[in-house]
Parts: C-alpha cells; structure tokens; sequence
C-alpha cells in the first residue's frame, strides 16, 4: 500500500517536473536555430584551433632521437609528459602503487563521482558555494595532478634529480647524503622496541615495531572515516553508509598520496609499511 | 549575370542527379536550416533547435566538440602517415625519417598528428574538468560521465601505444618505463605484490602479454601498432558513438 503511495507520489512529482521543464526550458523563444548559430560556433572553433596547430606544427616539429636501441639508456628516462605525473610518484611510492594501484583508483575514482555525489544542486551552472566539497577535493586531485606532471617535465634531469632551469643540466648531482629510513626503524630505536618477531607467517616474521606501522596505517583510514561519521553528521547523512565509505576510502587514499610525499620530504622516511609482498 | 547564375543553380538544383543527393534546399530558411539537420548525418549528431544558454562558449568552451575534431583530425593524418609506415623494426625508423626527408609534406603531417594527440590529450582532460565544475555529470547523466571516462583511457592509451612507433630512443624507452609499471602490478606482474606467489614469471605475467614478449621488441612494434590503428580508434568509436547519443538524449545541462 505505502510502495503505491509512494509511486503515485513520485509519478506526479515527475509529471509537474516534465511539465516544468516543457514550459520553462524548452519554450520555442528560448531556442534557436541550430544552423547556423551553434554550427557557426563549431566552424570557427574548428578553424581556430586548427590555425594553431598548423602553427605548432611548423614551428616545432615532430622530434625523432636516434634510433631505438636496447644497448644505450637515456638519462633520464621519461615517460610521455600525460604519465610524467605517475612517472614522479615512483620517486616516492613503489611501483606497484605509482603505475597500477594509483591510476587505477584515480579511474575508479572518476567513474564513480556522479554515483557518490547525488546532490542536484549546481547542474548546468558553475556553481561552487553550494557544492564546496565536491569542488575541493576535485580542484585538489587536479592540482596534485598537474604540479606531478610539471615538475617531471621541467624540474627532473639526470638520474630523476632536482634541476632548476638555470641549472646545468649535463651536470650530475652529487650524491645526496640523506639516509632514508622505514618508518619502523624509527619507531624501534625511539621507542626501545624488542627486535625479536612476535610472530611467523611463513616468510613474515614481523616485530613489534613492525605490528605497530600496521596500526598506524589503518589508523589512518579507521580514524578519518570515523572523524566526519561522529562529527559531522550531516555529512555523513548525505551520503549513507555505502557511498560515505567508498568516498572517504577514495578520498583519504588522494589525501595519503601528499602526506606520503611530505613524510619523504621532511622526516626521510622510506616505507610506511614493510611487508615481504609490499611496500608502502 | 546573376540571372544566367541563378539560371544555372535552378537547373543543378533541379536534376535527379542532386536531389538524389541533397534532400535540403540550401540552408536559408528555417525550414531548409531544419531540413539539413535530419539529412546530414553529420549535422544530425545535433538536435535542430537548441536552448539559447547552451551557445554560450563561455559554458562548454568548445571542448567536447574539439575533442571530436581533434580525433578526425588525427584519423586523417593518421591514415596518410600509414601509408608510408611498416610496423618492422629494422624499417620503421627509416620510414619515419622518409617522411622528414623524402616525402611531399611528411613532416607536417607527422608534425601535425602528433600535436593533435598532445592537444586531444589535453583537451579530454579541460573537458572532464569543466563538465566536472558545471555539474553535468548529475542525474540524468551519470553513465555518460562513465562513458566519458572509458574515452579519457582510451585517449591516453591511444597516445601511449603511437609513442613506440617511430622506434627511436623516445619511443622505446617511455614504452620501457611503462612496461617496468605493467610488471609490477599486484597479482598479474611478476614482480608486483603476490604476483610470484600466484605462480606469475616473466614469461606469463600481464607485462609479457602487452608487450609480447619480456623486453619491447618485434613484437610490441606489431601489437602496438595495431592497437594503434585498428583496435583502439574502433573502441574510441563506439563508446563516442554512445557518448554523443546519450547527449543528443539528455540535451545540454547548460544555462537558461
């Protein structure tokens, strides 16, 4: 009974949607002729960017180094400048992390924005205050994003060092005398640890030290999904359970790639998390 | 001398021959303006009226119909360069330097297709971000943003797979750097998390199946090459296809 309430309801609600937007938006003043105001658009874009690319063209042409050979190794090697963004994470992440697990979330992450962010506010308008956090962690990834590329494409030289443009760049860096460590290491001089395993699983045998980089790293996850959940409920609520959690696991995994980076850059700190699989 | 050019347009106009052709008077009535939108497959991707607000260039920017415009572009020089190209590796770098040196606008097409693909690569990308900054994503467009992202890999995978095939050091070794990714995938890399314990050798793993082999050779020039040319633009295709469907369906979400 309540379920054919609630269809009749939505029914009608549909019914005054589609007779609003019949009257509002498609009235015939309000629409013009395709031929030729949008096709005249088109052409001149066309055109236009046409004209540029033939400029390009001319003026900088195709490059072709010497030919491919497996017996010399340019230095650096780089990847095409769209991937240079991934190609810079490997100086901060493994592989597996920098090449497939963090682009394939990126895509993930992508498809399912219009499934997570069901608000119908701000379509078809640029609309930023009534949809700031959409907006912000899209602006943020995109950030990241450009700033990896553009310092893999201008700011890396020999051997994927540091050069400014005023530098040399035939000249190889010095090699630095920074140290990197694991953040377990760390934790098991600082805090006295035992360096004896406490367990075995086959070729794992983690320490003390070992099962504590464990729980900080899903800590990190734990408690920022917990913070929004307890403190911002409205928040919480505008999502549900499934969407809040997809999202903030995507969200938390942007925000981690930046702390990473920071943690590297600041503390010389190598791995997070050792495993005899992975690292991260 | 406008009489005998009028006499003469009536007559063209007129034979069976024409209006076997065109099935529209020329476009300066509305009627005629209509017409050519039903009978041109081309023009037909657009609806026939369209809502003043979705003119305004500063709302789309032009972007998505660039994209389209960039990749016909790159379908045309594209299908010029393969004349003068032969996936081998002893032949494909002298082919590309042929066409720098010994044929008739080799490099400008050459020149001209490859920053079509940075400029698509690009352009893909503003796309995504402003359909992302006006909401355009929102119900009912959802799998059309999906659609879209499938076009944003297929793009980039498209320029990935052309960047081997000049064969030069550039070539071989942004593929290499790849390659070296590829293999250390979880599970299907031999040298990614888990990928050795599920039995995964160098000669089995998903890096050895992109490049048919274990390093970037004969092989990979081919498998490239027809990803290239043949298997990704017709991928490309069909979800475009859908793409441009479902915008047809759903109508712009611009502005009033």
């Amino acid at each position: 009974m309540e379920s054919v309430e609630t269809s009749v309801k939505t029914k009608d609600a549909l019914a005054s949607r589609i007779k609003k937007a019949a009257t509002q938006n498609l009235g015939p003043e309000d629409t013009v002729l395709v031929w030729p105001n949008l096709v005249y658009i088109e052409l001149v874009s066309m055109v236009f960017s046409l004209a540029i690319l033939l400029f390009l063209a001319i003026v900088s042409p195709a490059p072709l180094e010497e030919m491919a050979s497996a017996d010399t190794t340019p230095n650096p090697t780089k990847a095409p400048w769209y991937f240079l963004g991934l190609q810079e994470l490997l100086v901060f992440f493994d592989p597996w992390l920098a090449g497939v697990v963090l682009p394939s979330l990126i895509i993930v992450g992508l498809v399912v924005i219009p499934y997570i962010d069901t608000s119908p506010t701000g379509k078809g308008t640029y609309n930023f205050s009534d949809r700031k956090f959409a907006v912000f962690s899209f602006s943020f990834g995109l950030a990241l994003w450009y700033l990896l590329i553009v310092i893999g494409v201008w700011f890396r030289g020999l051997d994927w060092s540091w050069y400014w443009p005023w530098d040399n760049p035939y000249l190889h860096r010095s090699a630095t005398a920074v140290t990197l460590v694991d953040l377990e290491v760390l934790l098991q001089s600082a805090l006295h640890l035992p360096e004896t395993p406490l367990l075995t699983m086959g070729r794992y045998e983690p320490t003390a030290a070992n099962l504590l980089t464990w729980g900080i790293f899903l800590a990190y996850y734990v408690v920022g999904l917990t913070i929004p959940f307890l403190f911002l409920r409205h928040f919480y609520r505008r999502f549900g359970f499934i969407r809040y959690n997809i999202m903030m696991f995507l969200f938390l995994s942007m925000m981690g790639v930046p702390l990473k980076i920071f943690l590297r850059l600041m503390a010389n700190i190598k791995y997070i998390l050792v495993t005899p699989w992975f690292k991260i | 001398m406008k009489k005998t050019f009028d006499l003469i347009y009536g007559f063209i106009t007129q034979t069976q021959l024409y209006k076997s052709v065109f099935r529209h008077g020329y476009p300066s009535t509305d009627a005629n303006r209509a017409l050519i939108m039903f009978s041109n497959v081309i023009l037909h991707l657009h609806p026939v009226r369209i809502r003043r607000g979705a003119l305004k260039i500063k709302f789309t920017w032009c972007l998505g119909g660039l994209t389209f415009f960039f990749f016909i572009l790159l379908a045309v020089t594209g299908v010029f360069l393969m004349f003068y190209y032969v996936p081998d590796t002893r032949r494909a770098y002298q082919n590309i330097k042929d066409l720098g040196t010994v044929i008739y606008f080799g490099t400008l097409f050459r020149s001209l297709h490859r920053w079509a693909a940075h400029a698509m690569v690009l352009s893909v990308w503003l796309h995504m971000t402003r359909v992302f900054m006006t909401g355009s994503y929102k119900p009912p467009r959802e799998f059309n943003w999906v659609v879209g992202v499938i076009l944003l890999v297929c793009t980039l995978l498209l320029s990935w797979t052309g960047y081997l095939l000049p064969w030069d050091q550039l070539a071989l070794w942004a593929v290499t750097v790849g390659s070296k990714m590829a293999e250390a995938s979880p599970l299907l890399g031999n040298a990614g998390p888990f990928g050795a314990e599920i039995g995964m050798t160098v000669e089995n793993d998903v890096a050895f199946a992109l490049l048919g082999g274990t390093m970037v050779g004969q092989s990979t020039l081919l498998r490239f090459y027809v990803l290239h040319c043949l298997a990704l633009p017709l991928v490309a295709t069909l979800f475009m296809a859908v793409h441009f469907w479902r915008i047809r369906k759903d109508g712009f979400s611009g502005p009033l």
